[in-house]
């Protein structure tokens, strides 16, 4: 039912609390977000549940598993993908292997049968390939196959993004700001293909400004602030919430 | 070309001329250079960069159009194997060397065009590797057969032992780490006189053999070190254009977005340690099997600089690149033989100059390493 449960989770930097006992819970095919202001820890709480940084204490529980001492290609090898907030393509690369890349854990074979180019090689590569096509066609990439990453417009270079993550096959994929930068042409079609990712039965969880996105797509919104979960809750809940008006604007002045 | 280049590159080739020259010199130089830069930068806006595509083009159509592909191959190939026959002793010497020195330069882009892993103490591989075989050879009467997969483990475990410790550093601590164990390993090879007979080297190492045949000629290594140049050629395009060699491509590009995507980045930086320095290995034993006699002195700082310099010429990260470098930087010592006290001097400037100008290597693709800084 739950792909997801964080309990208790804590990470700080020497004396900073970046994130102080947060707990949640992520429904199977579902779409959440996390929000709050600028600073409030949730790249922090992304990089914990991926393995990049190690809580200082608490429980991520994915599929029924302990990850929280786990290091990053195994929680990707488990099921965990995501996208970065400032992209972080393989920029010297092409289009189709940076996508290729994510088949890394997927499809295995030794140095052995790389050498030989067995026949058990060449199905395997075919099957790498196919793949990536297949993700590049998702995400509208696959006329810019060939193209050096670096050589995208900057929403395609989200998209690749997505893209990669996707081919990693994973169940759960965390979102860090995908339409941070973009025009509200650009914002929808990130908003169709989140969408579009939910009905291939993923569970999406992001981390958005745009709060037209977030109240449109979300099923459930966690609300950080100085790294402590202060609500959650439907986006209708949470677009009400006075701890979350507070957060986000201010205290009221009372006269 | 921006102006100050037109300033700085000139004072700079002035400056190295000064305590050898001295001021008149220095002076001549400094109009001379100054001149030639104007001419091509005067040339630069009208012919050379279409010239160089053109040449790029032309290079990728033969790359690219398989029945060019397979006409030319074969006829180098051809080239390469009758040349024996007509050339002299010395030009055939010349060419084994380079044959080792791109096996060098291969091995060690590996480790730093793939997995862009900057190692500064290459030699000490290299090193290891010829003095497996020459204590295998000449303490326990070990053929070159049997020494070769030796030679190139034990090279290889080197690699690995130095890059357990090394891998948990980056960029150029990495770097200082590889050189500092290059350093040790020169001054062991110095100072183990029981072992390694200390600064005198060990000679009379025998030469290859096959069936009972000695392959002691300058023609017999001509073709051993060939047929190791193509396989290695062979044997690390395909690992390159394997999951493997997009790995270490990946971390070399983006390390946290590598292991995001399911790469464990510390095992595939120590396969890049243990591929590239089993090529040192074998570039080794074929060194000490031609020259019947190793010392510490060939395996100076300044021997994996040069490898360092043949990589980076070529154009990092790029096979064909790499051997073309390596065949260059191999062949130029004996070229500039008519100027000799220059050499250096020329060698460098035209260094300096590559990289202002060409900074991805003559082959070298759009790899510019100035990128990892920003991520």
């Amino acid at each position: 039912m739950f792909v997801l449960e964080v309990s208790n989770l804590t990470k700080r930097f020497g004396g900073i609390r970046a994130v102080e006992d947060v707990g949640f819970k992520i429904r199977d095919n579902s779409i959440v977000s996390i929000i709050g202001p600028n600073g409030a820890g949730k790249t922090t709480l992304f990089n914990c549940l991926t393995g990049i940084t190690r809580p200082t204490k608490g429980n991520i529980l994915f599929t029924d598993k302990y990850i929280s001492k786990l290091p990053p290609h195994k929680t990707a090898e488990m099921g965990i993908a995501r996208t970065f907030q400032n992209i972080r393509l393989f920029s010297e690369m092409t289009v189709m292997e940076n996508v290729m890349v994510s088949q890394h854990a997927r499809v295995r074979y030794g140095l052995m049968s790389a050498i030989m180019k067995n026949n058990g090689f060449r199905k395997k590569e075919q099957t790498i390939r196919e793949k990536a096509f297949e993700y590049l066609e998702l995400v509208g990439l696959e006329e810019y196959a060939g193209d050096i990453a670096d050589s995208l417009p900057y929403g395609s270079q989200r998209r690749l993004e997505i893209a990669r993550a996707m081919a990693t096959e994973p169940k759960l994929i965390l979102l860090d700001e995908p339409t941070a930068g973009m025009n509200p042409a650009e914002t929808s079609e990130v908003m169709t293909l989140i969408k579009k990712i939910r009905e291939l039965g993923k569970t999406i969880l992001l981390i958005e400004h745009d709060m037209r996105l977030v109240m449109g797509i979300s099923n459930w919104i966690v609300v950080l602030d100085h790294g402590v979960k202060i609500a959650e809750g439907r986006p209708d809940d949470i677009k009400n919430d006075p701890l979350v008006i507070e957060a986000y604007l201010g205290r009221e002045m009372s006269h | 070309m921006k102006g100050n280049r037109l300033i700085v590159i000139p004072l700079f080739a002035a400056l190295l001329l000064l305590p050898f020259k001295g001021i008149q010199a220095a002076v001549i130089m400094f109009i001379t250079v100054s001149a030639g830069l104007m001419l091509i930068s005067f040339l630069r806006k009208y012919r050379i960069p279409e010239g160089f595509n053109k040449i790029k083009a032309g290079l990728q159509i033969i790359t690219e159009n398989s029945s060019i592909k397979n006409s030319i191959i074969p006829l180098m190939m051809i080239a390469f194997l009758v040349s024996p026959i007509f050339l002299k002793d010395y030009y055939l010497d010349v060419l084994i060397i380079s044959g080792i020195y791109i096996l060098l330069a291969l091995g060690l882009n590996i480790i730093v065009g793939f997995a862009g892993l900057l190692n500064l103490g290459f030699a000490a591989y290299y090193a290891i590797g010829a003095y497996a075989y020459a204590i295998a050879n000449t303490k326990f009467g070990l053929g070159f057969w049997p020494s070769l997969p030796l030679s190139a483990m034990f090279a290889a475990i080197a690699g690995l032992i130095v890059a357990v410790p090394a891998l948990r550093l980056r960029g150029d601590y990495l770097a200082i780490v590889t050189l500092g164990f290059g350093e040790i390993v020169r001054l062991v090879l110095n100072n183990w006189d029981s072992l390694t007979n200390g600064p005198n080297g060990i000679t009379e190492i025998a030469p290859p053999s096959l069936f009972g045949f000695s392959l002691g000629k300058l023609q017999h290594y001509y073709y051993i070190v060939f047929v190791f140049v193509l396989l290695s050629v062979f044997i690390i395009r395909r690992v390159e254009l394997s999951r493997i060699g997009r790995a270490w491509k990946a971390i070399r590009e983006n390390e946290i977005a590598a292991s995001s995507t399911g790469i464990n980045a510390t095992k595939y930086k120590l396969y890049a340690f243990i591929f590239g320095t089993f090529w040192a290995g074998i570039a080794g034993i074929l060194f000490a099997a031609k020259m019947r006699f190793v010392s510490p002195e060939s395996f100076t700082f300044m021997e994996s600089v040069l490898m360092l310099s043949m990589v980076i010429l070529g154009g990092i990260g790029n096979i064909y690149g790499v051997v073309a470098g390596a065949f260059i930087l191999a062949l130029l010592p004996e070229v500039l033989r008519g100027v000799h006290d220059y050499r250096m001097l020329i060698l460098g400037i035209g260094l300096v100059l590559l990289m202002l100008f060409r900074p991805q290597g003559l082959w070298g693709g759009h790899y510019r390493r100035n990128k990892k800084c920003s991520s």
